[in-house]
């Protein structure tokens, strides 16, 4: 039996940081993160030893903060030129539950428009979500795009 | 109009379409230019198809484009690498997909035609319909003449080329130098990273010796590295220089004393590698060791431009791929040492996420410069691209070659004149 409570709960969470990260509060979403959370958009979708493989983004604490900073700081001409993202996620579905931690995995689906083209990126994520006392925080979260074993296009923004 | 040109009728014009100091814009956006370059220049040449690390194994594969032409970079049973042609020799189906792999063969999936690693076609379904039709052995997989220099593997479709050692002449030096990144270990390649812009391939091409572009365009990744890196990348009044090697081919030296990885092992660690240099240290590296790993692990302080798709370009290789007229596909190639400690690959991997790739930190920047020039390049009737900058200020290098400042266009002159070498040819 799925437990309803915490799924409502983490997806609730995972809404929250979606939104977020739809309307640019990119400060506020670096509040979302454990200071040892991991984020990680692998070329490799089945690969699971991210550290020893290349990556579109690994990003620990510093990295993350870097990137945010990089996409507030007016300074890269990429992230000027998206109007904006728009994500929908669904199809929720816990594969862990302890008494530390909840690992969720979902479906994204991610639309871009960058100089008037619209362009989508679905996905798979899994986050691996820390319990604290009334919420929580990310300790991982994998972002798998359907065709990150292709080609992208420049991603001006977080996935 | 003095400066118009009939680009209806190109084919005998690109003498007027190539100057030392500029070019015909509709280099950049004419598709019947485009698709004479993929006759003209990449059937014509050596391509770089692949770096033998890519193929470690018997069995190993790996694909890659030359040109329009898919082909299939593989290791025989008796280890020897073969360039294939990647289309069944009965109905032309692809016989490998995917970037890489391991197989015992290659199986056509439409009529199952079977064939080795060496292309030899060694099964065919119902074959008595065949009978004295034709003998399985005069239709192998169709083999490119290919040869390597230092692993990296060039393939050709012109069988009477000069040999590759000969074509990349003067930039062989530089490979050779290129090559001492591993800390030590033999090259490997660790993966890729694989992206699009909407741009015809000879922006990119340009790009590799661009240094003028960095401090504009790289602002946001020079903002996100400590001090003492921001004033390594601060190169544009520096000693560096750009050399034309010929054929082509061009070096942009922006950080001198990283030339030669294995000299000045006895210099400073830089503060950002010392955590590096520790764990090194902790896991019983001598410190000549850890110096010769710490010195290589941030890449080489140039980038080598071989015409016509591929790069040395610091810490990783840059391979273009021409889609059409205004697409271009380029792989950044992540580089490391084949046995080396984790600690060394895992920083180098690290290094390249920061900046390459379509989430990096600097070449979604670059692929955004490069969409604006080609749209840009639409606009106006017969305008120019100009590649005059620091023509006034050449020298000879050591050397021998012409040699302009590090932000000079001189790669890019190099560049356009072998194009028209071989457009004119």
């Amino acid at each position: 039996m799925t437990d309803l409570s915490l799924l409502n709960q983490v997806t609730a969470f995972i809404s929250i940081e979606a939104d977020m990260l739809d309307f640019q509060e990119y400060s506020e979403w670096l509040e979302l993160w454990s200071e040892s959370g991991v984020y990680v958009v692998p070329v490799d979708p089945k690969e699971t030893d991210f550290a020893n493989t290349l990556n579109y983004a690994y990003d620990k604490a510093e990295m993350r903060r870097l990137r945010v900073n990089r996409l507030l700081s007016g300074e890269a001409v990429s992230t000027q030129t998206t109007d904006k993202t728009v994500r929908g996620l669904s199809r929720f579905r816990i594969l862990e539950d302890s008494d530390s931690y909840v690992t969720v995995r979902c479906a994204m689906y991610l639309s871009e428009c960058r100089h008037g083209n619209l362009k989508s990126y679905p996905a798979d994520v899994t986050y691996k979500l820390a319990k604290t006392d009334n919420d929580f925080l990310i300790e991982e979260k994998v972002i798998r795009l359907q065709n990150s074993d292709s080609y992208l296009s420049s991603i001006g923004y977080i996935l | 109009m003095s400066n118009m040109i009939d680009v209806k009728n190109i084919a005998a014009d690109y003498e007027s379409m190539v100057k030392p100091d500029k070019v015909h814009t509709s280099l950049y956006s004419n598709p019947e230019i485009f698709e004479e370059e993929l006759d003209k220049i990449f059937n014509n040449t050596w391509v770089w198809v692949g770096h033998e690390s890519e193929v470690p194994e018997v069995g190993s594969y790996k694909t890659a484009m030359i040109g329009r032409h898919s082909v299939i970079v593989s290791r025989d049973r008796k280890r020897n690498i073969h360039v294939l042609l990647n289309r069944c020799r009965h109905r032309a189906a692809t016989v490998c997909e995917g970037k890489k792999g391991k197989t015992k063969s290659f199986m056509c999936p439409y009529h199952g035609w079977g064939y080795s690693l060496d292309g030899e076609l060694r099964a065919i379904p119902k074959p008595e319909e065949y009978e004295g039709v034709f003998n399985k052995s005069e239709l192998p997989l169709i083999s490119l003449r290919f040869e390597t220099y230092q692993g990296l593997i060039f393939a050709t479709f012109k069988e009477d080329i000069q040999p590759l050692e000969e074509f990349l002449g003067g930039a062989k030096k530089w490979i050779d130098l290129f090559v001492k990144q591993s800390g030590g270990f033999p090259l490997k390649v660790l993966g890729d990273h694989r992206f699009r812009f909407p741009g015809n391939w000879k922006i990119q091409l340009e790009n590799t010796t661009d240094a003028y572009h960095f401090p504009i365009v790289h602002k946001s990744f020079v903002s996100s590295v400590d001090e003492q890196t921001a004033d390594i990348f601060d190169f544009l009044d520096g000693e560096g220089h750009v050399e034309d090697l010929g054929n082509g081919h061009s070096v942009m030296v922006m950080i001198p004393e990283l030339v030669d990885l294995e000299h000045d092992l006895e210099a400073p660690i830089p503060e950002r590698f010392q955590p590096l240099a520790d764990e090194l240290t902790a896991e019983g590296h001598s410190d000549l060791e850890v110096r010769r790993m710490v010195r290589a692990v941030g890449g080489s302080g140039f980038n080598l431009n071989l015409f016509p798709n591929v790069a040395c370009s610091m810490a990783f290789f840059r391979v273009l791929a021409p889609v059409s007229v205004n697409e271009t596909e380029i792989h950044h190639v992540a580089l490391g040492g084949d046995g080396a400690p984790a600690a060394f690959n895992q920083m180098r991997l690290r290094l390249h996420e920061h900046f390459q790739g379509p989430m990096g930190f600097g070449t979604p920047d670059d692929a955004e410069a490069w969409e604006r020039v080609q749209k840009g390049s639409q606009a106006g009737s017969g305008e120019w691209i100009l590649l005059n900058r620091g023509q006034n200020h050449l020298t000879t290098s050591p050397d021998g070659n012409v040699s302009g400042a590090v932000c000079s266009e001189t790669g890019m002159r190099a560049a356009y004149q072998q194009w028209k070498k071989m457009m004119t040819a």
